[in-house]
């Protein structure tokens, strides 16, 4: 580790409930590596899909005072949910490129923002700023025999000019980590799919189809489990799945990183799971 | 100019490719029909008119089968085609200029999807975050569909995946503020 770590973090509104598990997971492995995580004080709903694709000057002022707010800290900000971070990457490029948006923006939330903070995704940060050595160091409690395949979706790829820090088509960083933590990480066609998370409440059939096609892919390959960064995608692989089939169960790569660190709590985590990866982590003794 | 169908003559408004490309901030001229967006696409298979076919339709001004269609609301927004055209035509910035613009002029079809976006800005307009109970509710009552899903949503209550009370947040009137401004007078 180069200087210490220290971020503006913005958990979002699904890890203050559907994902509460991922935003402890990330609190609880963000402290063991070493990155200080500091509260933006009142932050509000990025606008996801829904502020876009309804109305583009709402979308990008509900992102911009979430920007504007974690500039204020003087600290770059860090961002957990995959689909909060493509709305703030989109809107501070906006910001950059076109001055007329930026003063827009401004107007809209009543506050100055000058777009000249980074803003990464906490994998991008545990990759790059933390390192492989530094998590392998860690690892107490190898996640031997585990078989998994890592899924990255859609905002943590797509579109490359906006959000990548990794290949859009084939991206590694998390089979990386993962790997770091003694897992058997399984090559898969999946990885960069869309899950159909958007639709997963109002299109049911089209997102359980995505969701179906997914899961097949992960048992064709040999995975007992799904890797993933995203709360949306958990929760749409989680209640999605083939009643037909046995259900794969959907982690995050945090929890993970807590249980092979040993972290007291970890398990507790995995308690909150509609598909229970307990069974699964009890038979390899973990 | 007039395009004949089966059932329908449709006339052709000459200015609306102009009127997106505009709005949209997105060029649409460089698409020479290679198909890429649309074999990518997860939900094609769903759509009445594939991606592909929806570009040249904005480029023909078939404004009122385009602003009408499922496809322009049934995109996922994952971007998947935005990253592999290789003229680099910004579809998903499309969608939400034809969205926007379905919308305003009353064309818009596919009321669950509508609907459930309504009902998620209007959390954050209400409580400034998401407070999945009651947008849920408003979702299922907008839409009349009250009793799917309803064994998932008492497993998450159990799991403690929903909050029951609203989220922290102070600045509720900076929030409503930004809403009626977005809205201006265009809405």
């Amino acid at each position: 580790m180069k200087r210490p770590l220290k971020y503006a973090y913005f958990p979002g509104c699904s890890l203050e409930s559907t994902a509460s598990e991922y935003n402890q997971s990330v609190k609880a492995v963000s402290a063991r590596l070493g990155i200080e995580l500091v509260d933006i004080p009142d932050w509000n709903c990025c606008g996801a899909s829904a502020a876009h694709s309804m109305n583009r000057q709402l979308a990008h002022a509900l992102a911009g005072r979430n920007l504007a707010l974690s500039e204020k800290t003087g600290l770059d900000m860090m961002v957990a949910c995959p689909a909060c971070y493509i709305r703030f990457r989109t809107t501070y490029q906006v910001a950059k490129d076109e001055p007329i948006q930026k003063l827009a923006i401004e107007n809209y939330i009543g506050m100055s923002y000058r777009a000249n903070h980074q803003i990464r995704h906490l994998l991008d940060v545990i990759y790059t700023e933390v390192g492989l050595d530094t998590i392998k160091s860690q690892v107490t409690h190898p996640l031997k025999n585990l078989k998994v395949v890592c899924y990255y979706g859609c905002y943590l790829v797509r579109p490359p000019k906006i959000v990548a820090f990794d290949d859009p088509e084939n991206p590694l960083i998390m089979d990386k980590i993962i790997t770091a933590l003694g897992s058997e990480v399984r090559d898969w066609s999946g990885k960069v799919d869309c899950c159909g998370g958007s639709l997963s409440l109002n299109k049911k059939a089209i997102a359980s189809k995505l969701v179906h096609d997914i899961s097949d892919m992960a048992r064709k390959v040999g995975a007992e489990a799904i890797i993933t960064a995203c709360p949306l995608c958990q929760s749409n692989l989680e209640t999605r799945q083939d009643n037909k089939k046995n259900k794969i169960p959907i982690i995050y790569f945090t929890e993970l990183m807590g249980l092979a660190m040993d972290i007291p709590d970890s398990r507790l985590w995995f308690k909150k799971h509609l598909i229970s990866p307990l069974n699964l982590l009890a038979s390899y003794g973990l | 100019m007039q395009y004949l169908n089966k059932n329908t003559i449709v006339v052709n408004d000459l200015t609306f490719a102009r009127k997106i490309i505009e709005i949209g901030q997105v060029n649409i001229s460089p698409c020479y029909q290679c198909l890429t967006c649309s074999l990518g696409c997860p939900v094609a298979f769903a759509m009445d008119y594939r991606p592909n076919q929806l570009i040249r339709m904005v480029q023909l001004g078939l404004k009122e089968s385009v602003l009408s269609s499922s496809a322009i609301w049934l995109c996922a927004n994952c971007e998947t085609c935005a990253a592999r055209c290789p003229n680099e035509v910004d579809i998903p910035k499309l969608m939400d200029a034809l969205r926007e613009m379905s919308l305003k002029e009353g064309f818009a079809s596919q009321k669950s999807i509508i609907s459930f976006n309504r009902s998620f800005l209007h959390s954050i307009r209400r409580w400034g975050k998401q407070f999945e109970l009651p947008m849920l509710l408003q979702f299922k009552l907008m839409t009349g569909d009250l009793f799917s899903d309803l064994d998932l949503g008492a497993k998450m209550l159990i799991k403690g995946k929903m909050k029951l009370t609203p989220p922290h947040f102070k600045k509720s009137a900076v929030i409503k503020s930004i809403f009626r401004k977005s809205e201006g007078p265009s809405r």
